[in-house]
């Protein structure tokens, strides 16, 4: 339950200083994708139903704010979270590198299907554009944003995983 | 130690895939639903701008605090407070002297060439000030915190300045979505003003870059229109208000098929520091397409009985 609502919480708070705080720190017109790596941080450390689930909520309310129609970001972002669930086996929290290849993988990933979606599909062909004009940078910033939010996101799970562990304990004894 | 626990979690869980499968079916209804209507808006929204949007408020706020911090080392609350509020007013201020100076400057020069009924500034008008920009990098759209309570509905034209933004596309009680001219699946019917040609302005993610949106569709074989040339919302439009200015024509160049003109042009409105915005509370009279089909089948079918009656009087004249 304790975990449910920090991760409901996290989810709005990213969701928010992403459409506001990033905005005004934006380089070139380019802001960090915080739900991608909220989604891929929750499927590495929790498995893929977890990631699954974030990442639909996560795109369900991309969708209704900012989305052309709802659904569309939720199937995206829910197929990222269950494709890095698979890495859960692998996963160690110590290890950096593995959250931060997984990233920049899902923001490409990502960012390749926004465009087939909703671009390509409208007849827009410059794909070499947008990817060296918008994906890219995009997940150049992701990944260093990933640097200090994932740490963060981390110890919160590390501070819940404690939280659990000690509870179960209880129940048990 | 887990003896009790086991069980308990593995209750619990349904295997990932078969969620992933029903997720997807619900994305996929979702999708087909929100295309074809829009029952899920209300309620969606409803939640959302309750949960949301005072929290968004709250951090809009504070980034625009600290922006404000950024921009200058000045942190007195109150200067800003008071900054913040005279500007609007100057906001406002300078909309209504752009809009005398720009109508004196076209009564005075364009008097004889049309009588363009640039009764824009009569509209009704709500201020309203903008929480939350399109998160990803695709889109150019942003969120307002005012909705269907200040009597707002889709559809609406929204202005900053003196140029036009775009309209409101999604409405919940306490906010609303801006889908801005900028943005890549935007397009706007047009005229030029001063030759009165009709062309279609479209928004551009690659050029968007550059600080212009594209123009097509401009048929013109007489090269009347040239660089600096006033664009504004033409007549035709299903959406817009007739007359509000979109931009200034930047290039002009010939299509491959030599018959119509492209381009770009420079929008009035500066769309990275957007804070206000108006919306105009008239809707354009809209009508549809099937009315007008019925209209014309009514027509025609009254016609075809005037004919029948016709026929049938010739058809009792003749024995």
């Amino acid at each position: 339950m304790k975990r449910f609502i920090i991760t409901v919480f996290l989810l709005i708070t990213l969701f928010i200083l992403q459409g506001t705080l990033f905005r005004a720190l934006s380089f070139a017109d380019t802001v960090p994708n915080l739900l991608i790596i909220f989604t891929v941080s929750v499927s590495l450390m929790r498995g893929d139903t977890a990631g699954m689930l974030v990442g639909f909520f996560c795109g369900l309310l991309l969708d209704i704010f900012t989305g052309p129609t709802i659904g569309l970001y939720a199937l995206i972002y829910m197929y990222i979270g269950y494709f890095n669930g698979g890495f859960n086996k692998i996963f160690f929290p110590e290890d950096i590198k593995l959250p931060m290849i997984m990233v920049i993988v899902s923001d490409i990933l990502y960012g390749f299907f926004v465009y087939i979606l909703l671009f390509l599909l409208r007849g827009r062909t410059e794909f070499s554009y947008y990817f060296t004009k918008v994906i890219f940078p995009e997940s150049i910033y992701t990944i260093i944003v990933t640097v200090i939010i994932y740490p963060l996101l981390l110890f919160i799970n590390k501070l819940l995983e404690k939280d659990e562990m000690r509870k179960a304990r209880k129940f048990v004894s | 130690m887990s003896p009790v626990i086991k069980p308990k979690k593995e209750k619990f869980t349904l295997p990932s895939k078969y969620l992933l499968f029903i997720l997807t079916i619900i994305c996929c209804v979702l999708m087909v639903l929100t295309f074809t209507s829009d029952i899920f808006n209300k309620p969606l929204n409803y939640v959302v701008g309750y949960i949301i949007v005072p929290y968004q408020r709250g951090i809009s706020s504070i980034g625009g605090y600290i922006s404000d911090k950024k921009d200058a080392l000045v942190n007195v609350y109150d200067l800003i407070n008071e900054n913040q509020q005279l500007r609007e007013k100057i906001e406002q201020l300078e909309d209504e002297n752009t809009q005398l100076l720009q109508d004196k400057y076209e009564l005075n020069t364009l008097r004889d060439l049309y009588e363009l009924d640039n009764t824009y500034e009569n509209y009704e008008k709500i201020g309203a000030s903008v929480i939350y920009r399109d998160s990803g990098n695709w889109f150019s759209t942003f969120i307002i915190d005012k909705g269907y309570r200040s009597g707002i509905t889709p559809d609406m034209n929204v202005i900053c300045g003196n140029g036009l933004v775009g309209k409101i596309s999604v409405v919940g009680p306490n906010w609303s979505k801006v889908t801005s001219i900028i943005s890549d699946n935007s397009n706007v019917s047009s005229t030029v003003l001063k030759s009165q040609n009709n062309i279609i302005v479209s928004g551009s993610l690659e050029e968007m870059k550059n600080g212009v949106i594209l123009f097509s569709q401009l048929i013109d074989d007489e090269d009347k229109v040239s660089e600096g040339d006033k664009v504004v919302t033409s007549d035709i439009s299903d959406k817009y208000l007739p007359g509000i200015l979109i931009g200034y024509i930047s290039t002009v160049n010939p299509d491959p098929n030599n018959l119509t003109k492209s381009g770009t042009l420079i929008p009035a409105v500066d769309f990275e520091h957007i804070e206000d915005v108006l919306i105009i509370t008239q809707l354009k009279q809209y009508v549809d397409e099937e009315e007008i089909n019925n209209g014309y089948n009514s027509l025609t079918f009254s016609e075809d009985l005037l004919n029948e009656d016709d026929a049938t009087e010739e058809s009792t004249d003749t024995p």
